[in-house]
């Protein structure tokens, strides 16, 4: 998934929004933000971070500067272990055409020693939008590893599997009513991309996500 | 103890890695946070888990380890049985639970 296809995937998807969420790592974050530059493709800079729980949290930023922040952080609540190549495959960084620039050596398909909770404090700290990913999800989600979501989360919303219809999960799991939910592609290939949410909005922003997500009720999941 | 009496010993069906049985097992691991079992378990261990999917296969290799006991009956599937099998992972499972599969292997001399 190189920049320039994912942008134009996204153009020709009709989305007016997407997000970089790799896995504890916003390296590659700027340059998609380049590749968009100019398209009116809104790109936010964020990652997946795992926390100790094991559960998966996106983290979303506005500006690149506050992601890189949270990068350092992150990084300083991973192990100290270099990443495995010839088993987990290598961590590429490229340049917004595509082309490889380096790749990150440390271990990357891991815990942080951060708890959930602090790791949404450290977040909305930061100006970001911390939201537990695929809350349904059999392994690394709320629901799997805490069996419940907490009731006090600072989450402005909770993500849920691309091919999860909210009745059914709010049906099984009353305690994720408390909370908006969102959905999306959480691509790892380009065929994977598709809608997630559609909200108004003068302009696609993280600033009018940001307005939504306290408007739930104006959010649509796409089907 | 070889991991082919063991696997006698607690009456284990082999998921996956029939051809690598006959190994030392050097101790045990019980998690079922993968972080851990990456950071804590040690080649030649035999890793007591619940979590059956696909990537204990990866911690599996990493870690070098005797094989994985998925307890509880919790499905393995045919994928992670096949990855398995490609690594030349030994996948074990028993519907005993993890606290009692720990129990026995330490009775029977794995520290």
């Amino acid at each position: 998934m190189i920049p320039p296809l994912i942008v134009r995937r996204a153009l020709a998807l009709g989305l007016g929004l997407i997000a970089v969420t790799d896995h504890n790592a916003a390296a590659n974050c700027a340059a998609l933000m380049a590749a968009a530059a100019g398209t009116g493709l809104a790109v936010l800079p964020g990652m997946e971070m795992q926390t100790a729980e094991e559960v998966h949290l996106l983290c979303l930023f506005e500006t690149l500067e506050q992601a890189l922040t949270w990068q350092g952080t992150v990084f300083d609540h991973l192990p100290d272990e270099p990443n495995p190549e010839d088993l987990l495959g290598g961590q590429y960084v490229v340049d917004r055409d595509g082309d490889y620039v380096r790749t990150e050596q440390r271990l990357l398909a891991t815990s942080t020693d951060l708890a959930l909770e602090e790791a949404i404090r450290r977040v909305t700290d930061l100006g970001g939008l911390a939201i537990p990913a695929h809350i349904d999800r059999p392994s690394f989600s709320l629901l799997a590893n805490l069996g419940f979501v907490p009731p006090n989360l600072a989450a402005p919303a909770l993500e849920i599997f691309r091919l999860t219809e909210p009745a059914a999960l709010l049906a099984r799991h009353p305690s994720a009513s408390r909370y908006p939910l969102v959905r999306d592609s959480d691509a790892h290939q380009l065929s994977d991309m598709r809608r997630g949410i559609a909200f108004e909005a003068d302009v696609a922003s993280f600033e009018t996500l940001r307005a939504a997500l306290a408007k739930p009720e104006g959010i649509t999941l796409q089907p | 103890m070889r991991l082919t009496e063991i696997v006698d010993e607690l009456g284990l069906r082999v998921a996956a890695g029939a051809g690598h049985l006959d190994v030392e097992v050097t101790g045990g691991y019980t998690s079922d946070l993968l972080s851990c079992a990456m950071a804590g378990a040690a080649q030649g261990n035999l890793w007591i888990t619940l979590q059956g999917h696909l990537n204990i296969v990866a911690v599996a290799s990493l870690n070098e380890l005797a094989g994985v006991i998925v307890t509880e009956g919790k499905p393995v599937s045919k994928e992670t049985a096949t990855k398995a099998e490609e690594e030349g992972v030994v996948l074990l499972l028993t519907p005993l639970t993890s606290y009692e599969v720990a129990g026995r292997l330490w009775d029977l001399g794995i520290r």
